[in-house]
């Protein structure tokens, strides 16, 4: 079996986020870039795969700071191919555009499986599975937490809220959306993915003429200004846990 | 084409899911702007039942064996028909695990832009998105002849879009739903056994500031002292500290306890929808940027590992004296 695993960075929420001059988009000159969680859970699960049954695993990411070591992390674990698309700018793209690049590159290689992270927390026109799949006329499934290999099919575990879980046969070839792998994302050690790195290539692919329509035109973008923000609690922890308890036992719970 | 508002309703093994009446408070909004009626569109096999208190001006209905539950193929045709040839003004679908499955997959099919984590539209008919965790809010203009929009709760309430009388039920017909690649071939429910946190009125929730497996100990303590229960956002389930009947949010519970003490808990969207509706939200986060605080009552930015052994024992004092 061939699975493909798109991945894409986003910004790192622990950082501080600003917005730029032009009052609609995230100030970029500072901004930390990680790989997306939900795609390091896609890999994990490809790896899973790869692992029990066989497969051949490629994973493919747009070029950007510290994208390299997030493909040599992935083929330390097991990933076989590794392609970097180039001339693309990993923060500018959306999700229509990035599926419309994906797909011209899926055409030629034919996958069996693809598996992208369910969504991104900064996507604002969905996310890239959905679409990817309609371009390539295959089924999509998301919110995926589990995959298990059957002949020409996939059993994927889908999640619904308050933990039930619908098992759905798709048959394949199919696009998944990966909420979580059956195991959180292993830990590799930097003397592995440092010895990858001398023998593993990473693939350069050229892309241009990127076609975001179809996605959200923002006009303004803010930092949220809630009505009301919590009242902070200043002092050391024996101060502010003095006031905690006073607070229970005003409201009863104490 | 058509100035109509479209909701699609969600619903599993026969229960309307809240976030429909959500999307039908909101389509009220977008239809007075618009100048059009609000549809709910409901797929399933002899569900009309379930659109006994939908507060729409019409009810869209289409039967069919393959619409029983909810499959993303069988649902994705139904809908890219009825989208075709009616061309509402929007259509809304949950931020969901059935909305998300079909909503993208729409706009590549019939070529519509797409708005994805909605919570409001504006009087004058603009999108507000939380993106980045909820840390920045996006505001935008909604396309023309017709946009479809994924929504996260937050900025309407569930009463809003129900009814006490049932709308006109109009049917419509499916297209062929036959050698559908997507199949359900069964539901698996949650294990049982464990508390049920949403009983709980005193929450003591960890999120990934935990850090380890080991730092449990800090909330557990403080839960045996204050007779409180300990539940978790989805990255300490997911690596398996504790079980998914501890879960809180979106893909697990909605709870609405007296307190909610959220330890380490960024407040992502997913996080927040289900802790809205809690008395009081206490949190402790060494960001004072994040958008738990923007929920939250009380807060403070102090390390929970300094904090909480601090918190247990002026709990016990208190309860000793
Ligand atoms: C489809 C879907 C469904 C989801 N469903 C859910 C769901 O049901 N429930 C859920 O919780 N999430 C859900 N998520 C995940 C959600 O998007 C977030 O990733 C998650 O809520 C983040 O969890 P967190 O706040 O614990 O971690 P983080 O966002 O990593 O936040 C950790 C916080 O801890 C703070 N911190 C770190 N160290 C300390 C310290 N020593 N003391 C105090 N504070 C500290 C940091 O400042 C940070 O704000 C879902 C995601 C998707 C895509």
């Amino acid at each position: 079996m061939k699975i493909a695993v798109p991945i894409k960075f986003v910004p790192d929420l622990v950082e501080e986020l600003n917005i730029d001059s032009s009052g609609a988009a995230l100030d970029t000159s500072w901004l930390r870039l990680i790989i997306n969680e939900f795609d390091d859970h896609a890999i994990e699960q490809a790896i899973l795969l790869k692992e029990r049954g066989g497969a051949e695993v490629t994973i493919i990411c747009a070029e950007g700071d510290g994208v390299d070591d997030i493909l040599f992390n992935a083929a330390a674990k097991g990933a076989d191919q590794l392609v970097k698309l180039m001339g693309s700018d990993a923060a500018m793209m959306n999700s229509h555009a990035t599926a419309r690049v994906l797909a011209d590159f899926f055409k030629e290689i034919q996958p069996d499986l693809i598996l992208t992270g369910v969504q991104a927390h900064n996507d604002l026109d969905g996310s890239v599975g959905a679409l990817l799949a309609e371009y390539l006329g295959m089924p999509y499934v998301g919110y995926v937490a589990g995959v298990t290999a059957a002949s020409g099919s996939v059993i994927a575990r889908k999640e619904y809220p308050g933990g039930i879980i619908g098992e759905m046969e798709v048959k394949l070839p199919a696009v998944l959306g990966i909420q979580a792998a059956e195991q959180p994302p292993r830990y590799v050690a930097y003397s592995k993915i440092n010895q990858v790195s001398k023998t593993v290539k990473i693939e350069e692919r050229a892309i241009s003429d990127l076609d975001s329509s179809g996605g959200a035109t923002v006009g303004r973008m803010f930092k949220p200004e809630p009505a009301q923000r919590a009242e902070i609690i200043e002092g050391s922890p024996e101060e502010v846990a003095d006031r905690m308890v006073g607070i229970f036992k005003e409201l009863g719970v104490m | 084409m058509s100035q109509d508002i479209f909701v699609l309703i969600e619903h599993l093994r026969g229960q309307v899911a809240d976030i429909s009446y959500i999307m039908l408070a909101a389509a009220r909004t977008l239809a007075s702007s618009s100048g059009g009626q609000v549809a709910a569109v409901l797929l399933g096999k002899d569900a009309q039942k379930l659109a006994g208190n939908l507060a729409a001006d019409k009810v869209l209905y289409a039967d069919s064996p393959a619409l029983t539950e909810f499959t993303s193929e069988a649902y994705q045709l139904t809908l890219a028909k009825l989208i075709e040839e009616q061309s509402p003004r929007a259509v809304l679908f949950g931020h969901t695990t059935i909305g998300a499955d079909v909503a993208g997959w729409l706009s590549g099919k019939l070529s519509l832009p797409l708005v994805s984590s909605c919570v409001n539209f504006t009087s004058d008919g603009k999108f507000l998105s939380q993106t980045c965790g909820g840390k920045i809010m996006a505001e935008g203009d909604l396309p023309s002849p017709t946009i479809l929009v994924t929504m996260i709760p937050g900025g309407y309430k569930s009463e809003q879009g129900q009814a006490a009388q049932a709308s006109a039920i109009e049917s419509f017909t499916p297209p062929a739903l036959d050698n559908l690649r997507v199949a359900l071939k069964k539901y698996i429910e949650p294990e049982a056994g464990d508390v049920d946190i949403s009983k709980s009125p005193f929450l003591i929730a960890v999120g990934r500031g935990i850090q380890n497996k080991d730092n449990l100990d800090l909330p557990n303590e403080l839960a045996a002292a204050i007779n409180g229960t300990v539940c978790a956002s989805r990255p300490v389930v997911d690596q398996g500290w504790l079980p998914t009947s501890r879960l809180v949010g979106k893909s697990g519970k909605r709870v609405k306890p007296k307190i909610y003490l959220a330890l380490g808990i960024s407040g992502a969207p997913e996080h927040v929808e289900g802790i809205n509706e809690s008395d009081v939200i206490v949190a402790v986060n060494t960001d004072a940027n994040a958008p738990i605080f923007n929920v939250a009552k009380y807060g403070t930015t102090l390390d929970l590992l300094d904090l909480v052994p601090q918190l247990t024992e002026k709990v016990k004092q208190a309860k000793g004296g």
